[in-house]
């Protein structure tokens, strides 16, 4: 097989499970482009920050932050603590993209939550150069946040059919995952405590402030309960 | 702000995004022997990884206000059901999205 076919078979591979990505990301990044030009930015704001930010939910907090007084520092400290869950991705994928060469860079920039979670799970044909799914994977994700971005910048005024509910398919493509996980592990202590404990996080810190202290908490919970997990997870 | 302040603002999110993203990786690079508890973690992390992820799709779901988080819970059941039915990832998450999207555009 030559090189060209191998890529476009990556290619194909990748595609199907990105679809439901395309919905979301299409949706999400209008709603995103309209936001941020209904907000007086010029309609290269919203393409800009998809190609360089590449992080939905630090975009959307970008809003307000740009909205503000100037004030750098507070933007670094935002960002920090709205992306920290990325941290658990990247402790996820160290083995996966080990050895990936100048790809890996490309794959650790662009790990938003939907690329981590097919990189993640998928189940990659042994004929496919699993290099090349994960950073088509990525790649495609990208370009549909980009155009979602793009095409609510530019014509975000002109669009008005009813999508309210739209950005479900998000939701409801986590719970698909987190349903095989759980049908594929021995152990499914880690897929309870990463419900209950960031639901409890939610309920005493509200919203706005229950991530981080979800997370410290999930490590010391996986550390405490290394021994049983350990015994699902290697067999 | 002006423009240039602006596109620093932006610098900084960036800055944000990419130290979340790269830190694990500068912290345990691939040539050193990563912490057995680090690997460990990497595998024992992405189940509970998306559990926090369905938490953080919904946590602007208020039960005590009106439709209750009902529309969130009755796709979610309705993805799970026919997930574990057909099994096939894209069918589950369609229905789910058009089942939420009439529920919150038609009866709640």
């Amino acid at each position: 097989m030559s090189k060209n076919n191998a890529k476009i078979k990556a290619l194909a591979a990748a595609f199907p499970h990105t679809i439901p990505i395309l919905a979301g990301f299409l949706f999400l990044g209008m709603t995103y482009g309209i936001l941020i030009t209904t907000e007086g930015f010029p309609f290269w704001f919203p393409i800009l920050t998809s190609i360089f930010v590449f992080a939905g939910s630090a975009e959307f907090a970008g809003v307000s932050m740009l909205l503000g007084g100037f004030n750098p520092l507070q933007a670094l400290a935002m960002t920090l603590m709205i992306n920290a869950r990325h941290l658990f991705y990247g402790i996820s994928m160290l083995e996966k993209y080990k050895g990936m060469g100048a790809k890996k860079l490309y794959l650790i920039f662009g790990l938003c939550d939907e690329s981590f979670s097919i990189n993640c799970t998928a189940d990659i044909p042994e004929d496919v150069d699993r290099g090349d799914f994960m950073f088509f994977v990525t790649l495609l994700d990208q370009l549909y946040w980009i155009s979602g971005c793009t095409l609510g910048g530019i014509f975000g005024s002109f669009i008005s059919f009813n999508t309210e509910g739209l950005d479900f398919v998000m939701t409801a493509m986590f719970v698909v995952i987190f349903l095989e996980q759980w049908l594929k592990e021995k152990s499914h202590i880690s897929s309870i405590a990463g419900l209950a404990i960031p639901f409890l996080c939610l309920v005493i810190f509200g919203a706005d402030k229950f991530i981080i202290p979800s997370m410290i908490a999930l490590v010391f919970a996986l550390a405490l309960l290394r021994r049983p997990i350990e015994r699902g997870v290697n067999e | 702000m002006t423009l240039t302040e602006q596109l620093i603002t932006i610098g900084m999110i960036v800055l944000g995004t990419v130290i979340t993203r790269f830190l694990p990786f500068v912290a345990f690079p691939g040539g050193k022997e990563t912490p057995k508890f680090i690997t460990y973690l990497g595998k024992a992390l992405p189940s509970a990884v998306f559990g926090l992820l369905i938490i953080y799709c919904l946590k602007n779901v208020n039960v005590f206000e009106f439709s209750h988080g009902l529309p969130e819970l009755i796709s979610i059941l309705l993805v799970v059901i026919i997930h574990l039915w057909q099994r096939k990832m894209l069918l589950s998450i369609a229905s789910g999205t058009i089942c939420y999207m009439l529920l919150v555009q038609t009866v709640f």
